[in-house]
């Protein structure tokens, strides 16, 4: 176990080291001159643009850019974005903030999302079943703005159930709502996932000798053709919570929240590459051990897979 | 008994009560033409179709007419769904935008299913190092958030003159390059959970090629999961089309799209509310109508649900 672990940590540097360096391409490949508007109405003066590309090191070719950016980076040192804030401390706000929002829509796809699943799948053909594959279809059929836009008017303007934006403080119970809307679409797959595999589980041999040695229906559901059924659903909430971190960007807009994806895109809007790949290089190494975690639990849930 | 004999007997086995031997895709057509939800869907689909390639099959209003003194006017027996900020026919703009999400949903699902399907079947069945490559380079493509990908890469790639495809293509481009990771890695695994199964060991034991093998027992029984996600994506590739209209980024105006629509009528969600519900309505009902057929295939070619 100890040897694996060690052994995924060594493969996550070439990720790390892949990911980072195609979104750096990608950013410093974006159109127009990365000093144009700095200095207000007028023309940079030459001696700015020079000082301003040296810093960068905006003339050297582009694998060099990328190592002289990286040593930095490993030493902790993410640089300053246009306005002169440390990035390191922009990120660690704005993470604060994204972070618990993407955790509580896991724990609502986990919690409903789940729970739907396996309603669904015990009772396959039933009332119950069409009622959940109905509404998940509903979910996924509409836009994640739609269902923000709706909800924000609805429950918050209209019922005054939830606040309608969220202030800097972004309090557990301002971000309930927000975390929601993010998660509903994931809530869908989950369910649907959870369905489809325990439908295929519970015809497996392996829950026939469960209730045929005497188990209840319960213990041969619960214990043997739901923790077989977890596998592809525990890999899809690992990778989800890569996604939910980067692509909160409609919903933070749409609930004004102070997070890493409205950092990111405005980041890409003004250029501010150092800001871009700096907050991508942070939410890709959270989600790189998010996902040697999911990998270690596939072996807690399916003895079959060992990791010797 | 003479060989004459045992082939005879063979012959007649064959036409036991069983019935006629029949293919696993001759079982799959059968138990399809029985299900209903397979016509439903499949009809809401020759619809949508028929409507991006066809509009004006549909509709005689030109969805180009601006009639600005009759803005934002409710549903009513001359414009059936209403008409928007612009004067323009709802209805038309509707019939007109199938076309743009069709397209993505369609070519993306198609790119990343193909390219997913076939890492994942040769990193899982290989193993070893292709196993270790296939897997890394993955990592790599899956470890970047798809809407940031797209957002970054219609950034870098922008699209203000270009004709009507080529920037539908960037779309699909966009989402197809961050899009394959996804379902590479759930093919991988689903392939992971057929191959130590007795069936394939046999096979294997029996001399038949890894391309055999991979065809005829592999495929068809990991299968399941791959249909559903991909079918559910295809859903949500058109929406993430839709979401990169409303970051400002993805298609825009002059181009008619369900997207381009629902984020004109956002902001009057109060007011006129009948400009958000007619494209997300058909949004919907297109996304509705491919999971359903998704669901129906999936069950036809399973071999375990029957």
């Amino acid at each position: 176990m100890g040897k694996y672990i060690v052994r995924r940590l060594l493969q996550m540097i070439p990720v790390i080291i892949g990911t980072t360096f195609i979104i750096y391409a990608m950013v410093f490949a974006l159109p127009g001159d990365p000093t144009a508007g700095k200095c207000g109405e007028r023309q940079c003066p030459e001696s700015f643009v020079a000082e301003y590309r040296e810093k960068y090191n905006l003339d050297d070719p582009l694998p060099i850019q990328y190592a002289k950016y990286m040593g930095q980076v490993v030493q902790g040192d993410f640089g300053t974005n246009q306005y002169g804030v440390e990035v390191r401390e922009d990120l660690a706000k704005r993470f604060a903030v994204t972070g618990r929002l993407a955790l509580m829509a896991i724990a609502v796809e986990i919690v409903i999302g789940i729970s739907a699943g396996i309603l669904a799948g015990i009772r396959k053909g039933r009332f119950v079943d069409n009622l959940v594959l109905v509404s998940t279809l509903v979910v996924i059929s509409i836009p994640i703005f739609v269902i923000g836009a709706v909800l924000q008017y609805f429950l918050g303007v209209r019922l005054g159930l939830f606040p309608v934006t969220v202030s800097s403080e972004a309090t557990t119970y301002e971000l309930l709502l927000p975390a929601i809307v993010l998660g509903s679409l994931s809530v869908a797959y989950v369910a649907r996932l959870t369905r489809t595999n325990l439908v295929e589980n519970l015809r497996a041999d392996y829950v026939r000798t469960a209730i045929s040695k005497g188990l209840s229906k319960r213990r041969a559901v619960g214990l043997h053709a739901l923790r077989n059924s977890m596998i592809p659903v525990i890999t899809f909430i690992g990778f989800d919570f890569g996604a939910l971190l980067g692509g909160a960007i409609v919903t933070e807009g749409i609930f004004n929240i102070q997070g890493v994806g409205g950092y990111i895109y405005r980041g890409i809007q003004v250029r501010d590459g150092v800001a871009v790949v700096g907050a991508v290089t942070a939410l890709v190494i959270i989600y790189l051990f998010v996902n040697l975690i999911v990998d270690l639990l596939y072996g807690v849930l399916d003895p079959r897979i060992s990791h010797d | 008994m003479t060989e004459q004999a045992i082939v005879e007997t063979a012959h007649s086995s064959d036409a036991n009560p069983v019935g006629e031997a029949r293919s696993l895709g001759a079982d799959a057509r059968r138990a399809l033409a029985r299900n209903p939800l397979f016509w439903i869907s499949a009809t809401m689909i020759f619809i949508f179709v028929l409507m991006a390639i066809w509009p004006s099959l549909f509709t005689n209003t030109d969805p180009t007419e601006a009639v600005l003194s009759q803005a934002r006017e409710r549903p009513n027996s001359e414009a059936w769904f209403g008409r928007d900020i612009q004067g323009y026919d709802i209805y038309a703009r509707v019939i007109y935008g199938a076309r743009a999400s069709i397209l993505v949903g369609v070519f993306t699902t198609l790119f990343t299913t193909t390219i997913g399907a076939a890492l994942g079947i040769t990193a899982a069945y290989f193993g070893g190092w292709t196993d270790s490559l296939i897997s890394r380079v993955t990592d790599i493509f899956f470890a970047i958030p798809l809407l940031l990908g797209a957002i970054l890469f219609m950034s870098a790639f922008p699209s203000s003159n270009d004709p009507y495809f080529v920037v539908v293509f960037k779309v699909v481009a966009a989402i197809s390059l961050l899009g394959w990771p996804a379902l590479t890695r759930l093919m991988r695994s689903s392939v992971m959970q057929v191959l130590p199964n007795d069936y394939v060991q046999a096979a294997r034991a029996l001399g038949a090629s890894p391309w055999r093998i991979i065809r005829s027992h592999v495929i068809p029984n990991s299968l399941g999961p791959i249909i559903v996600v991909a079918t559910i994506n295809l859903g949500a590739y058109i929406a993430l089309e839709a979401t990169l209209s409303f970051l400002g980024i993805g298609l825009q105006p002059p181009v008619i799209s369900w997207g381009v629509s629902i984020n004109d009528a956002i902001v009057g969600l109060r007011t006129t509310p009948h400009m958000l519900f007619f494209p997300s309505l058909f949004l919907s009902l297109t996304v509705l109508a491919f999971i359903m057929l998704g669901d129906a295939v999936r069950d036809a070619y399973d071999p375990k649900t029957r």
